[in-house]
Order: structure tokens, then sequence, then C-alpha cells
């Protein structure tokens, strides 16, 4: 494969790994100064969530709500009503699942621009356990109309992410986790809501994926380069709104599909991805994720090996969906 | 500025036809909460017509005071104060519950009819209060926050984290209203799942609590609001104890009303009583 047919945007070695919650903070705290109307709310957890670095800075503008989740989205739904620019932080459980229907009713139903942003989703979360681990987050907010849902892949998209849901006007859900992720963008890298970005042109398979999985579908590409499988990779970091075009041109281009996530593969971004390719273009497809099972303690990096969510796993769906391909067409044949 | 008035027999006269308005309303609908409606008129008439800053014809007016209806399902008591207030047309107020219409069957944010919030889940609309009464604060505006909450809600323990937060960030800005009209959909509240002491329990989470013996008497509900205000350091909750189904005779008390709509025989007899004719 030519170098032509990798993206620009891509490092050719990774070399850091950054917590991306620290860039969370780090990029709030530099949007404090520019923006007076932002507030900072979090439930308990703001070491964690590193909402702590704005409350340093702008200790009269950020608001500790105490491990009260559902009191802090609607309250976060007061503060939007009353023209402020409210980021909601916490894990990523907690904001999703114990808040939801304080998030559906306050907040997403009347188009409130509240920026809920959590951390620690994902079995990544580690040694807390499956109690901690939301595997369910991209699912709870994509139901919901009006809703953005975005799941950045490194440090560098997180902080664009960040910087740019600020001038989007409406409800948002950032998905963030507890570990160090690899930076794979070079800070040219543009993010863009609704836009899904084909990092790697293959002729053979797509891979889809989100998060820290992108890292790892890359990896998986050049894997299956030696063994001459030109792999696409494709980084959805915008769930909702999906970016339906982009989806489609790259599945149709191989015909093979395996979508990856650390998430249930029930409702998460393999789910997503088989809605627009059943009805738009269907297409074989794997999906590699947390397959309708909870998580477990465990160190965070090891679960992803534990659960089947590494780079090789995405080889042998890869292995099995040409095979699988390759079998159909012989029946038809 | 909306006009405002301490007159008594003004706010009396402009709560019978009130009543009137969303009994009628609630009738056209066939459904709807009509218990929880009418305990909620007094407060709501006094909070439009003599206690509120808001300007019907400027509803996006920075400077208003905020209402947020809580217990959203007493919605067709506050569209009916809305249209006297001048926000619409009364009859906008028959198109309740109605595809197309405005007037939801639990109330969405719409500054143009004059809500405020979205609402009708128990158990947010006080956190809600709470972020616009922060915001208040942080900007240095003299407004005030206003939230009627049911006592059902109270059995919400999303209620209580609110409550907690209101007293915690010594929101003075914000005067809560309980509605205490002792039922909810299942029956008597100390049949179902009983919350008293509400006052002691009010006040044990660090609010000024004040109890209207009679949460339909004019005079006590404009006093109490009239403390509210005056009051600095903490969160006002003024617990007005009404009657479920206040002001028709058939209605009163009766649990099962809390959300059914008047049947076209008991509209007769409440129109009757409330000096209108059919």
């Amino acid at each position: 494969m030519s170098r032509t047919q990798i993206s620009d945007f891509l490092v050719d070695e990774v070399t850091e790994h950054v917590y991306i919650r620290e860039t969370y903070g780090k990029t709030l705290v530099e949007l404090g100064r520019e923006y007076p109307n932002i507030v900072v709310l979090d439930a308990d957890l703001t070491v964690s969530t590193k909402t702590n670095l704005f409350g340093k800075e702008f200790p009269n503008r950020f608001f500790t709500m105490g491990v009260s989740e559902q009191d802090m989205m609607a309250t976060a739904a007061g503060f939007a009503l009353s023209g402020k620019i409210p980021f909601a932080s916490t894990f990523a459980i907690f904001a999703t699942g114990r808040a939801w229907e304080h998030v559906r009713q306050s907040i997403v139903f009347p188009k409130l621009n509240v920026k809920i942003v959590a951390t620690h989703a994902g079995v990544t979360v580690g040694e807390d356990g499956a109690t901690h681990q939301a595997l369910e987050d991209i699912a709870l907010m994509r139901v919901l109309p009006n809703m953005t849902v975005i799941v950045p892949a490194d440090a560098v998209e997180t902080e664009k992410v960040i910087r740019t849901i600020v001038n989007h006007n409406g409800p948002t859900y950032v998905r963030l986790a507890r570990v160090k992720f690899p930076t794979i963008f070079k800070k040219s890298y543009e993010f863009e809501i609704g836009k899904a970005r084909v990092l790697r042109e293959g002729k053979h398979v797509t891979i889809f994926a989100v998060g820290i999985m992108v890292c790892e579908a890359l990896e998986a590409s050049k894997i299956l380069e030696r063994e001459g499988i030109s792999a696409c990779v494709v980084n959805v970091s915008t769930v909702k709104p999906i970016d339906v075009e982009t989806i489609v041109k790259a599945a149709s281009s191989t015909g093979a599909v395996v979508t990856a996530e650390d998430h249930n593969i029930v409702g998460g971004l393999g789910g997503a991805i088989a809605e627009v390719l059943g009805e738009n273009y269907p297409t074989p497809m794997k999906r590699i994720g947390m397959k309708d099972r909870f998580g477990t303690s465990g160190d965070g990096l090891q679960l992803l090996e534990y659960f089947g969510l590494k780079a090789r796993n995405i080889v042998q769906a890869v292995h099995e969906l040409l095979e699988f391909n390759s079998q159909k067409k012989s029946v038809v044949l | 500025m909306h006009e405002r008035t301490k007159n008594v027999d003004i706010l009396k006269e402009i709560a019978r036809r009130v009543r009137i308005d969303l009994l009628k309303a609630l009738h056209r609908a066939k459904s709807g909460h009509t218990g929880g409606s009418l305990s909620s008129v007094e407060i709501l008439v006094s909070l439009y017509f003599s206690e509120m800053r808001h300007n019907p014809k400027n509803p996006r007016w920075g400077d208003r005071d905020r209402f947020v209806l809580s217990k959203g399902h007493g919605v067709p008591a506050l569209y009916s104060v809305l249209a006297h207030a001048g926000y619409f047309a009364r009859e906008e107020l028959m198109s309740l519950r109605k595809l197309g219409s405005r007037l939801q069957g639990h109330p969405e944010y719409d500054l143009e009819i004059g809500i405020e919030a979205t609402t009708g889940s128990l158990g947010h609309g006080l956190s809600a209060a709470n972020g616009m009464a922060l915001a208040a604060r942080m900007d240095g505006k003299d407004i005030r926050i206003y939230a009627l909450l049911s006592d059902g809600e109270l059995q919400e323990g999303a209620s209580w984290e609110a409550i907690t937060t209101s007293s915690y960030r010594k929101l003075d800005n914000l005067c809560a209203i309980v509605d205490r009209n002792r039922f909810q959909n299942d029956g008597a509240m100390k049949d179902i799942k009983d919350i008293e002491p509400v006052p002691d329990k009010w006040r044990a989470f660090g609010w000024e609590v004040e109890v209207l013996a009679d949460g339909h008497d004019f005079p006590s509900i404009l006093s109490a609001f009239e403390k509210a205000r005056q009051t600095k350091g903490k969160p006002f909750v003024i617990i007005a104890n009404t009657i479920k189904g206040k002001g028709v005779s058939i209605f009163e008390n009766q649990g099962k009303y809390h959300g059914v709509a008047p049947s076209d025989d008991e509209l007769k007899v409440a129109l009757n009583e409330l000096g209108e004719a059919a």
C-alpha cells in the first residue's frame, strides 16, 4: 500500500500516551478564559474528571453538586435556560445511567445547550470493576433525539472536540475514558461534528472504530497489510448525528465491515453502523466490543486483552468475515 | 411590566375565571389533571397578578422573575393563568392536549407562552430553578425565582437533592411553594407512602419555612411571599395546605380526580358552582 492512502492527520509512529480527561480539564480552563459564560458542574469526582483544574482558576463558575447526578443535570438545565454554557461532568455510568431521565426530560427534549462530558467510560475503567464500567452510555445517549454524541480517539481529538462543542448550540455528550490513550493524530487533525474520518484507504475490508479502539484498528490494518489484506480504517468519532455518506461509501468500496468499540456491541457503534448499512447498503459485518456482557475488575489495558478488544481480535474478525464472503460468493456462483 | 395588584377582590375574581377556563379546557381535552390544577389556582394567581415582575408582551425580558412549575401535571391551571395574564388568547386554552397545540399535556419550554422550563416528570423543577437562581446571582441580577412543587413530588429522592442544593448554596433569591393537597395518583398520601412531617423536613434541610393553614387565602399567600423576599441567607419555602379539587364540591378531596377530566355533567355542576352558565 502506498503512503498516499494514509491520512496526513496520522502521526508516523505513536510516541505519546495521554490521559484525555486531563486534556479535557486543561482545555476547559483555556476556554474558561475565553468564554465568561461557561460554568462547570461536577458530582463529587472533580479530581478524576479533571474539572478541578477549572475550579481552581474559576471558583465562582464552578459548582460542586455532591453525589447528586440527577440534581446536577437539571441544575445544568437551569443554567442553560439562563444563557450560560454549562459543562456537567462525572463518570459515564452516572451521567448517562443514573441521571438518564433528567438528561432526557430537562436537557435533551427542550434542546438545551448543556455539555455532558463524562469520563471513565468503558471497560478500561479497570480495577473499580463492572459497577463503574459504562458499556451502555453511547446507546443511552444516541437513542435521544436532538442529542449529539461524540467519542474522541485521542488527546488531540479531545481538545478539538471540546473547543468545537462550545460553539455548537445544543445538548452534547462527550465520552472520555480513564486510561492513557496513545496519541495517533498530529496537531493538524481537523474535527467536525458529524464527519467520520477515513484514516486509511483500503480495498478488502472497512474497520469502523471509536475511542481507544481507533488505535487498535490502525494496528490491525498494519497486521492485515503484511498478510496482503488491505483495510480501510474510519474514525466515527461523531456517533450521532452519524455520517451516513462516509460510512456507506467506505462500506461499499470493500463489501466487508468490522466495527470496534469499548462498549456493548448492542446499541453502540456496532449497532449504529448496522442500522446505517442495513437500510442503505447491506454489508456482511462483525462487531468487536463487549459482547452483551458486563465487565470485571482488573488492569484497564489487561481487560482489553481479556475481553478481546485488541488489534489481533479485529484481525481475526476480518479473517472470518472474508472467509464468509468468499464462501457466500462460491454458493452464489 | 405587568400590572400587579394586592386587591383581594380582584384576585378572587381572577381565580374564579381561571378555574372556569381550566375546567372547560380539561373537559374539552377529555383528559388531564383536575384535582391538582384546582388546588394550585390561588398560588398561581398570586404569583402572576401580584408577586412576580414579568411582562406578557415581552416574555423574553431578561430581568423578569422566573417561575418553574415542577408539578408539571398541574399545567392546566398555569395555562389558564398565563392566558388571563395576556400571554396568549383565552381561546387557545381549548386546544389543550390536542395535536399541534402549544399547550402540551405537560409543559414544554416555550417562552412565547410563558413556559420557562420543560417539566412533568417529578423531581426536576427545583433543580432547574436552582440553576436559574445561581445564574442570576452570578450575573448580579435582582430577580427572583419561584418553583411550585406538589407534596407527592416530595416522594422523589431527586427532590431532596435539589432541596439540599438550594440551602447549601444559600439561594435567598429562590422561593419554593409546596401545594400540599395530601393526595397523589393512587389516593391519599397517608395511605400510599406518607412523607410527613413535611415542614420539619424542609427546616431540617436548612430552609426558612412558612406554613399556610389555608393555601387558598390570598392575604396569607401574599404576606408569605413578602416574608420570602425579606429573608436573607437561606431559601424560603411556603408550605400551602390546599384542598385537592378546590372550588368544586364534587371534586374536593376526591383522590380519583387526580388525573381525570370533568365529564359533561360534572362540568355543568362545576360551572354552576363557579357562577358561570354552562
